[in-house]
């Protein structure tokens, strides 16, 4: 057994007879950001649903180190609940009701909620929504985050905050991240190292890792050298360059 | 600004009081001016005036307050019987999709069939008086009530059975904490339907086997030939009615249902 938190070796699998995976093999650092890119379809979240163990593969070893907890793409909140009900169910393990209370505090103030406390997910814009399922998430002593595609439903500035957002509460609270995205810029501003998928079934096609420091803009040139080249990558680069030159 | 809630708030009160009451109004207007015209024979258009008066009569002998007390502890014995089972059997039918092929046909089949078809068994098994009644009511209420769990605990979204496993939610506390209050709206809005069919139910059921209460007391009326009385039983089953509606309706403003009603 290795230390990663995440190793998949050999990984392969498949929903009947058509296959996801073939013999994908993937190790992850200890308070690395992975980001997963790739077509729609291509297997992403069936990835995560791996790395958490809520499947298991048809063949191939995966290795898991600590806790993960998984944030989901829309609406795992649950709406009978108030927003720091939905937060405390990240903190049921803890026995000491001083150390709960002191914990909420913390958490609502990271993600900058503090005077919704008492709101219902339904009275809370998406953003906000998702800022309280990365708090429940990150509640108690997770070591992992997998996030499938949570700011994907978000329009283009808040998912923008949104990033800026995740970066501080990681430098505060620093967790292993996978988080898949179909946003390659999104990728491209984040993650440590990206790993890009082909279609079905999926292989690794390349893998960048990007040195700058966080948090990063959109418009910083490795962020667009590494969009640049995952573009090439998936073949959409010559796509690109027709749309630039309609505008 | 405050002066503009202020009007805003007469405005709401004239429109929820003033404006109905204005309607009753008319339609009493209405009614006492076609029974002053005798389009029908006196005894069988009776004027709001004798109406009033038959009230008088049945408040003081105190029978109408008996009938009454009889309908509502039947509806409530009929109704809370069935709510308490099919909450159980609703679960299992939503849960276990071979339970749920296994019994659909079987619960559809004695939704579609009225209550009231079950009015000569309900005698002969149950004789007069309560216990029939309480059958109808449940055999009217039941199995809609099955259906509408069943429904609500299909539909639920399967993240949240996802969340509920990764924060450690199993079995009864699954239940409790997860599956309930996901489908407490729907079962609310279930409740305020089969409420008001077991309050139509109930008038009829006790029609026929009933030797007290609302219906019988219409049937009484009509057997006497005291229509001021029969509007009587059907004034007080028109508000009970409504009142059984706006107290259920009260339970869709509790704060952790809400949400089942803002989207
Ligand atoms: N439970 C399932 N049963 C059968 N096929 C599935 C199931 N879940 C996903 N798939 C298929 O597997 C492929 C990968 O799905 P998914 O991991 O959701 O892709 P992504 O998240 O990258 O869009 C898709 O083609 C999808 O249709
Ligand atoms: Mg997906």
């Amino acid at each position: 057994m290795s230390d990663k938190p995440l190793s998949l070796i050999n990984v392969s699998h498949a929903y009947g007879t058509s296959a996801v995976f073939e013999e994908l093999s993937v190790e992850i650092e200890r308070g690395e950001f992975v980001a997963v890119v790739g077509p729609s379809g291509c297997g992403k979240t069936t990835l995560l649903n791996l790395l958490s163990g809520f499947l298991r593969p048809t063949s191939g070893v995966i290795n898991r180190q600590g806790t993960t907890r998984m944030v989901y793409q829309s609406d795992g909140l649950f709406p009978w609940l108030t927003v720091k009900e939905n937060i405390a169910l990240g903190l049921r393990h803890l026995r000491d009701e001083k150390a709960r209370r002191a914990q909420m505090k913390d958490l609502l103030e990271l993600i900058r909620l503090d005077g919704f406390a008492g709101h219902y997910p339904h009275q809370l814009s998406g953003g906000m929504r998702q800022r309280v399922e990365l708090a429940r998430a990150l509640a108690g002593e997770t070591d992992v985050l997998l996030m499938d595609e949570p700011f994907s439903s978000l329009d283009y500035q808040t998912r923008l905050r949104m990033r800026r957002m995740l970066v501080r509460v990681l430098t505060e609270r620093p967790r292993t991240v996978v988080f898949v995205t179909h946003d390659i810029e999104e990728a491209a501003q984040l993650a440590d190292r990206i790993l890009v998928l082909s279609e079905r079934p999926a292989h690794l096609i390349k893998e960048l890792r990007v040195g700058v420091e966080r948090p990063r803009d959109p418009t910083h040139p490795t962020v667009v050298s590494t969009v640049k080249t995952i573009l090439d990558e998936l073949g959409l680069r010559e796509d690109a360059r027709e749309l630039s030159a309609v505008k | 600004m405050f002066e503009s809630r202020l009007v805003k708030e007469e405005s709401s009160f004239i429109r929820t009081y003033i404006f109905p009451l204005g309607v009753a109004l008319a339609f009493i207007a209405l009614w006492g001016t076609l029974s002053a015209l005798h389009l029908f024979p006196k005894s069988a258009f009776p004027s709001p005036m004798d109406v009033l008066v038959g009230f008088r009569e049945e408040i003081v002998s105190g029978r109408l307050w008996n009938d009454l007390v009889a309908s509502l502890f039947r509806v409530s014995m009929g109704f809370v019987l069935a709510v308490v089972l099919s909450v159980p059997l609703g679960l299992l039918l939503g849960h276990a999709a071979s339970a749920r092929e296994a019994l659909l046909p079987a619960v559809n089949f004695f939704r579609s069939l009225s209550p009231l078809a079950w009015i000569p068994f309900a005698i002969l098994w149950f004789g007069v008086g309560d216990l029939p009644v309480v059958f109808l009511i449940f055999m009217a209420t039941f199995f809609s009530l099955v259906l509408a769990v069943m429904a609500a605990v299909a539909n639920i979204p399967s993240v949240f059975f996802r969340v509920a496993a990764d924060y450690g939610f199993r079995g009864w506390s699954l239940l409790w904490n997860v599956t309930l209050p996901a489908i407490m709206p729907q079962i609310i809005t279930a409740l305020r339907v089969t409420a008001g069919v077991a309050w139509l139910v109930v008038v009829a059921a006790e029609m026929i086997a009933g030797r007290d209460g609302l219906g019988f007391a219409i049937w009484d009326a009509r057997n006497g030939l005291r229509t001021d009385l029969l509007v009587c039983g059907m004034i007080v089953i028109g508000i009970i009615g409504v009142l059984l509606d706006r107290l259920l309706v009260r339970l869709t403003h509790l704060p952790n249902v809400r949400w089942g009603y803002e989207r």
